[in-house]
């Protein structure tokens, strides 16, 4: 029983790290329409230009804010030379400028910054708590607990900001309906960059968490191919549902490499989450808390 | 503000559409030279069928062709005395020109109420500001006001429009574009929405140019009309007189001098030749 409670609570933890990465992509398709295939490199250069300051000699607070404006410029160069062009286009067509884009991104970094592989620091490490440890002998990580802690910190921002706030309306006006947003004077770019801001942003911390437990390399690009099942799990339009799919994928593939995985070889953590995402389209497409289409008859 | 208005002196142009020549796609030509006057504090009505260009006129004015590849290629809009047709409609919302697009456009997902507050947006007023302003529109539309709380998308026909409507209205517009609001609505709620509109045109002294198909019910409201036929104006005259027009008469509200035409005096076209058989 404990040896379960372990892996289900390491595998809850690493889950909310793949959250990190599918809430950029909530964030940009609930806005603008845009699948952003550009997230896992958007990550992957958030976290490459936080090093790459601190490298420079930056202390932490100066690299982080430093990193952040980088992602903002990012996003709103995005928006003005790849999106605006693009406007009224299919959304399969913004989808390959997209894929364009993680190109661009990636060579942008790496060009920039040096393609070695780094570690990064955020000075808290990776062992288990000791009080739990001894209370209950279950080994939990201080660090898986520090990532599930912003997580949370950045889903209730984000829900705040999206529910109450004059611009977090009219960011769900514009991705419900363009055409009607504007007719009422919301103005589309400012709103795009904001989005592409926020998603930028977003992609910092989780290219800060990441890079800290993997380290900064170009493999955190496919840490976005991992946020795939889970936004398919939560619906793509859903920022909870990108915490609950998060939750629910990094617990099964663990319970699942652990006890299943040793009747076919083990390994299997690495598609499991695929099998499970193409079963739950199967069942519900919309995800678990994405939006209905609404239709009226 | 002094309170003396000029409206109706024929020099004192307010919404002035001057022979404009609408373009879609580089290639499709859509209206061939609309000119058209809005006086102040008035209902103007545009007429025509499927396709003569209403829509597109009203599109025109709120500069919202640009996001369906339209192009005014010639003429100019004019509001209030300044050109306004190369603004954003941002800009024009600001100015206090809003247009209510054809088929409501609701945010589906949004509740009523959370639509009402984004027509707020270009005015960026305090919480209280904004509560009165609310609390106005639910005093035109009630009904808004009791179903809240509920997403748009799961609301009748006629609340969609309503809330249309009062979605504009938060925006604190001197004019609204209406683009169509009849349509696909029971008669008895068609009238609720006029009898809206004209209440808002005398108590908020909001100006309207609407577009509309069932003629009868817009000449009743309206003080003016144009009637568009292949994207030019083709009859224009104050609403009354052209509710009396026989070619009016006889072509868009389905009666002639003959009194109504009754369907079995109406020859049938017998096809002759069957193509199976």
């Amino acid at each position: 029983m404990q040896f379960f409670l372990e892996v289900l609570i390491g595998g809850l933890l690493s889950g909310v790290m793949y959250s990190f990465v599918a809430l950029g992509f909530v964030l940009i398709y609930k806005a603008s329409g845009v699948f952003n295939f550009a997230q896992g490199a958007m990550v992957f250069a958030a976290a490459l230009t936080f090093v790459g300051f601190q490298e420079l000699g930056a202390p932490f607070w100066l690299a982080l804010l430093l990193a952040f404006a980088v992602m903002v410029v990012l996003g709103v160069l995005t928006e003005r030379i790849v999106l605006r062009p693009l406007v009224n286009q299919p959304p399969i067509t913004l989808f390959m400028a997209t894929i364009g884009l993680t190109y661009v991104i990636e060579g942008l970094a790496q060009g920039t910054w040096g393609a070695t592989v780094r570690g990064l620091e955020l000075g808290i490490q990776d062992e288990p708590v000791q009080w739990l440890m001894e209370a209950t002998d279950i080994g939990v990580s201080k660090f898986d607990l520090f990532g599930a802690g912003i997580a949370a910190l950045l889903v209730t921002l984000l829900a705040l900001f999206f529910q109450y706030t004059r611009v977090g309306r009219a960011l769900r006006a514009v991705a419900d309906d363009h055409q009607a947003a504007l007719s009422i004077g919301i103005p589309l770019q400012t709103i795009w960059r904001i989005v592409w801001a926020v998603a930028g942003f977003v992609a910092l911390v989780a290219g800060l968490i990441w890079g800290a437990r993997n380290g900064v390399s170009f493999s955190l690009t496919f840490t976005a191919l991992k946020a795939l099942p889970v936004l398919i799990l939560g619906g793509f339009t859903s920022i909870p549902g990108a915490i609950v799919g998060g939750l629910i994928i990094g617990s099964t593939e663990k319970l699942a490499e652990v006890y299943l995985g040793q009747y076919v070889g083990g390994g299997i953590d690495s598609w499991f989450p695929y099998v499970m995402a193409l079963a739950f389209l199967l069942i519900r497409p919309e995800g678990l808390f994405g939006e209905k289409h609404i239709d009226r008859v | 503000m002094t309170t003396t208005v000029h409206h109706a002196a024929p020099d004192a142009r307010y919404l002035s559409v001057n022979n404009i020549e609408v373009i879609y796609d580089h290639v499709i030509l859509v209206l061939k030279g609309v000119s058209l006057e809005v006086p102040k504090g008035k209902i103007v009505a545009l007429l025509g069928a499927n396709g003569a260009g209403k829509s597109t006129t009203l599109k025109a004015i709120s500069n919202l062709l640009r996001a369906e590849r339209g192009d005014v290629t010639k003429g100019n809009v004019d509001f209030k005395g300044a050109r306004v047709d190369q603004m954003t409609p941002n800009d024009l919302v600001k100015r206090g020109v809003i247009q209510v697009m054809e088929g409501r456009h609701c945010f589906a997902h949004l509740s009523l109420e959370e639509n009402l507050l984004t027509g707020a947006y270009t005015r960026g007023i305090s919480r209280t500001e904004l509560k009165q302003s609310l609390e106005k529109v639910y005093h035109y539309f009630p009904r808004l006001k009791q179903r809240r709380m509920t997403q748009a998308g799961y609301t009748s026909g006629g609340e969609q429009q309503m809330c249309a409507i009062g979605r504009a209205l938060m925006a604190k517009p001197e004019m609204i574009l209406l683009d169509e609001p009849s349509m696909g609505l029971a008669p008895q709620i068609v009238e609720e929405i006029f009898e809206i509109v004209r209440d808002l045109n005398s108590s908020e002294q909001v100006s309207f140019l609407l577009a509309e198909q069932n003629t009868m019910v817009a000449l009743r409201y309206a003080d003016f009309g144009y009637i568009l036929e292949n994207g030019r104006v083709v009859m224009e005259g104050e609403a009354k007189e052209l509710a009396s027009n026989e070619d009016v008469k006889e072509f868009y509200l389905g009666l002639s001098s003959a009194g109504r035409k009754s369907f079995r005096d109406v020859k049938h076209y017998r096809r002759r030749k069957r193509w199976l058989s």
